[in-house]
């Protein structure tokens, strides 16, 4: 069966153009992604996204193209103004950022819907396919989107490589990062920049309502794994494009079933995994960890409690009750239950507990 | 106007309305986001109760999307108590993905019933009027109206009701634990409020419009004013305006009445950006110029104080110095010194400035603060 999967991919050029796609749009997203999320800007993905409707309808309005490069243009250039409106309204009013996304992300899109209506009640017939840009639509890409997909996401991420450790700083020490000379503000420009056009070449496949999900999703997921900013960002890299591809090639086979929805489940999944068995931080590992740490202090209180009392009646070998030990460390019994299977407690009456020479000699050491 | 149409109209105002008064809150608390993240995962709850009561407009599927709603909030908090994500990134991992079920589930069990995907976004208002609630034998207007209402008087009569309680949450929440009261309980009750308005207007104007209507009017309004009741009822107003407005751009260019509402309540916004009284951009703007004039005019009677009845004031009471002294030059000099002259601080003699008493006061009130 996995065989055959995969000889379809091979074959279908609709399937390669669809995975391809797909995992171009999860790379760019994912690994700029990361700063975003670094930086409490990941809703700022979410205001870019919606903002880029306006901007599909005006390039289509203007050049009357629906070739994916206008449209990617016009795209970016209304993510752009958003993020600028934002800084803007956040720098000269009391307003605060929150606020300020939520208007410009609501603003733009409702404007753009008002385009978007206004397109479709033209007389020709051809604007049939910018409704995609709402929740994507993996199937109708083109091999030329995809160049376009390819090309712009390269460049994207190499620009991201050339400036690495600039935006590195950019991302944890912007202070540190004045004081040395480095041009803080153009570096934020730049990456702003940069997440805008990871964002805009994911439209086309994911839609703009979902496409922040695609910003978010893969870096926190990858966050979980690592604390190198290399690792999670190439992390998120894999995890984005592992999201594309799977939730891409499902929607593209199965009827439907759209693709930005589809694909955002799969990132999702992901992150569930990622949050919950990641080791050192997933929530199951914690768990394990806190247990074990738990019983290991309630070892070895159990033994220094017995010690001390040990000391107190230094002429005979005298056992002491478990509820004695629970009143100083609680809980005490099942703990000397384990302890005399391990040799280290012995049972001297039905409820009289004393330490082994082996529990003394460690009980010792500890102190 | 056909009746149709009124009632087109007074349905988007009561949206709106209804929409401003939660709204008004989630700015002040910062929590503006929120209603984004609900109006999204909302759609999920009206799927799971479209499939178990088999009707749209069941007041129980209301109270279950609503429920949906609150747990998003609920998700968050849980999601952002483990520490392994930021509250923005919980945010945005949480609403996406409900969003994306309730749209799967739409697209593949319930496509062209009653919901569809482009209702979610944009709305139904244009077709608001045919849906019509009759019981008793008696029309009670569009359904979706009376659902509006009903919502509409329940967010006013919450905030009046616990008026005190609700502002002392929102402005000092650590007073009010001190006080004794619970501002999570508040917190859950606006979340309550606000999910259900969401799941009432959702109907109307779609999950991103409701985003719209609840953020911008209170944020355009809280440029203007101030105190939280001139703001409720500024942003209510707004809302109104922003409706009626959109209602009106929308039917001239035939286009999504939804989306003109939202571009009215932006154009709103961007109009008190610019103009507002006191806090606008051309207002400080203005006030920034009008201080930089009067403090060159200051420091022009400053200058004259110190020199004057000495030997070398014949050459610093010139205008034409002041470009040496002060670096200002001609143009400006000479515009201070005929702002200075209006306002009776100098007088010119013989192309010697003299200072007149009152600008000899200004002088020493300058240089004594």
């Amino acid at each position: 069966m996995p065989d055959l999967a995969a000889i379809a991919l091979l074959s279908d050029y609709t399937l390669r153009t669809v995975a391809l796609g797909s995992a171009a749009l999860g790379i760019t997203s994912g690994a700029l992604g990361t700063f975003a999320v670094l930086r409490r800007q990941s809703l700022l993905g979410d205001a870019i996204s919606h903002a880029a409707l306006p901007g599909v309808a005006l390039a289509f309005l203007l050049t009357g193209s629906k070739a994916s490069l206008a449209l990617v243009v016009g795209a970016a250039l209304a993510g752009f103004v958003a993020t600028l409106v934002v800084i803007g309204v956040v720098a000269t009013t009391r307003i605060k950022y929150d606020s300020a996304l939520g208007i410009v992300l609501s603003v733009f899109f409702g404007f753009g819907l008002v385009l978007l209506t206004l397109i479709q009640r033209r007389p020709d017939a051809s604007q049939a396919g910018l409704d995609r840009f709402l929740f994507g639509q993996a199937a109708a890409l083109l091999q030329s989107d995809l160049l376009t997909m390819a090309i712009l996401g390269g460049i994207a991420l190499a620009l991201m490589l050339l400036a690495w450790k600039e935006l590195k700083l950019l991302a944890f020490d912007p202070d540190f990062g004045s004081s040395l000379g480095f041009p803080m503000r153009a570096l934020d420009v730049l990456l702003t920049g940069l997440l805008v056009v990871a964002i805009v070449i994911g439209l086309q496949t994911v839609g703009v309502v979902l496409m922040a999900a695609m910003v978010i999703a893969p870096a926190a997921a990858a966050r979980q794994w690592t604390d190198r900013l290399g690792g999670v960002a190439g992390l998120a890299a894999l995890f984005g494009a592992a999201a594309g591809v799977s939730g891409a090639l499902l929607s593209a086979e199965t009827e439907r079933l759209p693709t930005g929805p589809t694909i955002v489940i799969c990132a999702t999944l992901i992150v569930v995994v990622s949050l919950l068995f990641a080791p050192r931080r997933g929530i199951v590992w914690r768990e394990v960890r806190g247990r074990r740490d738990r019983r290991r202090l309630r070892v070895a209180a159990v033994l220094a409690d017995l010690l001390a009392l040990e000391r107190q009646h230094p002429q005979v070998e005298h056992g002491h009750s478990a509820g004695v030990l629970s009143v100083m460390s609680g809980g005490a019994l099942t703990t000397l239950q384990a302890l005399e299977q391990r040799g280290l407690v012995k049972r001297l009456g039905d409820d009289a507990w004393a330490l082994t020479d082996a529990g003394r000699a460690r009980a010792r050491a500890a102190e | 106007m056909t009746s149709g149409q009124i009632e087109i109209q007074v349905l988007a105002v009561v949206v709106a309305v209804a929409c401003a008064v939660p709204g008004t809150f989630l700015v002040l608390r910062r929590l503006a986001l929120v209603s984004d993240a609900i109006s999204h995962s909302i759609l999920l709850g009206i799927v799971l109760g479209f499939f178990v009561t088999g009707n749209v407009n069941s007041p129980f599927l209301l109270v279950g999307a609503a429920l949906v709603g609150v747990l998003t909030v609920v998700l968050v908090g849980v999601l952002q108590r483990t520490g392994l994500v930021r509250e923005d990134a919980a945010i945005g991992l949480v609403f996406p993905a409900l969003f994306s079920i309730g749209v799967i589930l739409i697209s593949r069990y319930a496509d062209g019933v009653h919901l569809d995907i482009d209702a979610v976004l944009l709305g139904e208002l244009a077709f608001a009027p045919f849906d019509r609630l009759v019981f008793w034998g008696w029309d009670w207007g569009p359904t979706s109206l009376v659902v509006m209402s009903v919502i509409l008087a329940l967010n006013v009569a919450a905030v009046v009701v616990f008026w005190k309680e609700v502002k002392l949450a929102t402005f000092d929440p650590a007073l009010a634990v001190a006080l004794g009261f619970t501002p999570a309980l508040v917190q859950y009750g606006l979340m309550s409020l606000v999910s259900l308005t969401a799941v009432g207007a959702f109907d109307a104007v779609g999950s991103i419009l409701v985003v719209a209507l609840m953020i911008a009017p209170p944020a355009t309004a809280y440029l203007l004013t101030d105190g939280l009741a001139r703001l409720l009822v500024l942003a209510a107003a707004l809302g109104a305006a922003s409706a009626l407005g959109g209602y009106w751009l929308a039917y001239v260019l035939d286009a999504s009445i939804a989306g003109a509402m939202a571009t009215m309540a932006g154009v709103f916004f961007v109009a008190a950006w610019l103009l507002a009284p006191e806090r606008g951009l051309v207002a400080a703007a203005r006030r920034r110029a009008r201080q930089r004039l009067e403090f060159a005019q200051t420091m022009l009677a400053i200058h004259l104080a110190n020199h004057e009845g000495r030997p070398e004031a014949a050459v610093e009471s010139r205008v034409g110095h002041l470009d040496e002294h002060l670096r200002w030059d001609a143009e400006f000099a000479e515009r201070i010194v005929r702002g200075a002259t209006r306002r009776g601080l100098v007088v010119e003699r013989a192309g010697l400035l003299e200072l007149t008493p009152r600008g000899r006061e200004l002088a020493q009130e300058a240089v004594a603060s």
